[in-house]
């Protein structure tokens, strides 16, 4: 969890106090866990259309509604495979 | 004439922002810097089937277009109030019988005025991200709007009003003081995001990956470094359009895409990537850390991965969940329950993907990360009903004639 512990941590020099480096791991595990748990926490709320926006961030309160160079859906997912179907009935 | 016309239409493409920046410089005006250039485009057409295309066609259409302004500037010049609207130098000495070579320093000079500019913050942050783009990006109007999700009609307006503002505010065409810098960054950051978005995945033309936009952006993000040392998302922002751009062979092959699982990996700009890294490295030990940092880790971490099996995908989702406190965008959450899907089981992405499905219903890559996990699931019913409907949304021809062919490749 490298990249996690550079982005959260607030020292600027030398090691990651032990307490700090423990509370952020411990972040991690309830983060994993949540997945695990198939996202029931957050995934269940329906997050409002006006919440949408920005990959700018909010300084003046006004947020953008964007779209950004996502790899995760832009070229992990969002590949058309071809279903592996053996009936187009079945299929359609 | 059809390959002059091609060639014409392929210096636009690439140096029309360059161009434009520096006509507003000289003229004072977007509307008379755009004109020029349409004029002297026209003039290029007209005259370089029988003369023969210039060594250098950018250099001509600069001279051409220069040329028109001065004609202009002087003649109105008599007639025209002094107290100019715009408070830009008009020169004077004689450019119109200069030949311009190229002046990359010069050019870039120009494309930071201008795009403080159009930053300005007179301008609301919608009006500064969609002008910078029409003028310096060299997007077009529909596809500005497809990046930001709205109708063409809208964003249109919003031009028209943006340079409006410009001329009644008399905003000066400079570089913000030293002082006054950092306040204006966060919009000019977000317009090169912006430009390289549309080149990392075309919203229209013949190509999904439109490498010039993408090299305008890494190159715009670069002057931005190089003119604010020591500003973390800066580099940020330059680390994650390195990253994500250096795999930009392996993704489109015989005009196919392809996915991250079945790239090539050898195609992949190792250099790009080192760069990359490094820059985040750089970054990150600033310790002022944001948005654009968290999403150049996680391209980072699709960067390191030597075989797409190898990719972590439990610290993706992570940084997602972090990169979601700061943007609590329905995109963002997309992009985090795919990374969920993956790392946790396509069950588990569904069900955070379900809660945006009304903020998400009219983006065809929330129906085309639904029907992939549909698909992993062999919920083949589900899968195709999810397809045809990003089918029915998808804006790129590549995304959708490949999808077309694997719907038809069934029937």
């Amino acid at each position: 969890m490298r990249y996690m512990m550079l982005v959260y941590s607030k020292e600027l020099d030398g090691e990651m106090p032990a307490e700090e480096a423990v509370r952020i791991r411990a972040g991690h595990a309830a983060v994993l866990q949540d997945a695990a748990q198939k996202g029931i926490l957050q995934g269940a709320e329906p997050l409002a259309p006006t919440t949408t926006a920005t990959t700018v961030r909010m300084e003046d309160g006004k947020p953008l509604i964007t779209d950004g160079p996502f790899a995760e859906t832009k070229e992990q997912l969002a590949g058309y495979y071809i279903l592996d179907c053996q009936n187009l009935d079945e299929a359609i | 004439m059809a390959d002059v016309r091609a060639l014409a239409e392929a210096v636009f493409r690439e140096e029309s922002g360059r161009i434009v920046a520096s006509l507003i410089r000289i003229s004072g005006s977007f509307d008379r810097a755009e004109e020029a250039m349409q004029e002297a485009f026209a003039s290029a057409l007209a005259s370089w089937p029988e003369t023969g295309v210039p060594a250098n066609p950018g250099a001509w259409i600069t001279t051409a277009a220069h040329r028109r302004i001065i004609d202009a500037v002087r003649r109105e010049r008599t007639r025209r109030d002094k107290q100019d609207s715009l408070r830009y130098e008009i020169e004077s000495s004689a450019p119109a019988t200069q030949e311009f070579e190229e002046e990359p320093m010069g050019f870039a000079d120009d494309r930071l005025r201008l795009i403080f500019t159009c930053c300005h913050p007179a301008l609301n942050r919608e009006a500064q991200v969609a002008l910078t783009l029409r003028t310096l990006g060299g997007l077009t109007t529909p596809e500005i709007a497809h990046a930001f999700l709205v109708p063409e009609a809208t964003l249109a307006q919003r031009l028209v009003r943006a340079k409006r503002k410009i001329q009644e505010a008399r905003i000066p065409y400079e570089v913000p003081p030293v002082g006054r810098l950092r306040e204006r960054l966060v919009a000019v950051q977000a317009v090169i995001y912006l430009i390289f978005n549309e080149g990392y995945s075309a919203s229209s033309g013949d190509c999904l990956v439109r490498e010039d936009l993408c090299a305008e952006a890494i190159r715009l993000g670069r002057v931005l470094c190089d003119l604010m040392a020591g500003d973390a998302e800066n580099l940020g922002l330059l680390a994650l359009m390195l990253l994500q751009n250096s795999r930009r062979a392996a993704r489109v092959v015989d005009g196919a895409l392809i996915t991250l699982e079945e790239q090539d990996r050898s195609l992949w700009d190792q250099s790009a990537i080192g760069e990359g890294l490094a820059l985040l490295e750089g970054a990150l030990r600033l310790r002022q850390a944001g948005p654009y940092q968290v999403q150049a880790a996680i391209a980072a971490l699709h960067a390191q991965a030597g075989k797409a099996e190898q990719t972590d995908w439990a610290q993706i989702a992570a940084l997602y969940e972090k990169l979601g406190e700061w943007n609590p965008s329905p995109v963002v959450a997309l992009n985090h329950a795919a990374a969920v899907a993956m790392s946790a089981g396509p069950e588990a992405g569904l069900r955070r993907m379900a809660s945006l499905s009304s903020a998400l219903d009219g983006y065809y890559l929330f129906h085309a990360a639904r029907a992939d996990l549909l698909r992993r699931l062999e919920r083949r019913t589900d899968a195709v009903e999810a397809y045809r409907r990003a089918l029915e949304l998808a804006g790129n021809p590549v995304e959708r004639k490949f999808l077309s062919r694997r719907i038809r490749e069934l029937e």
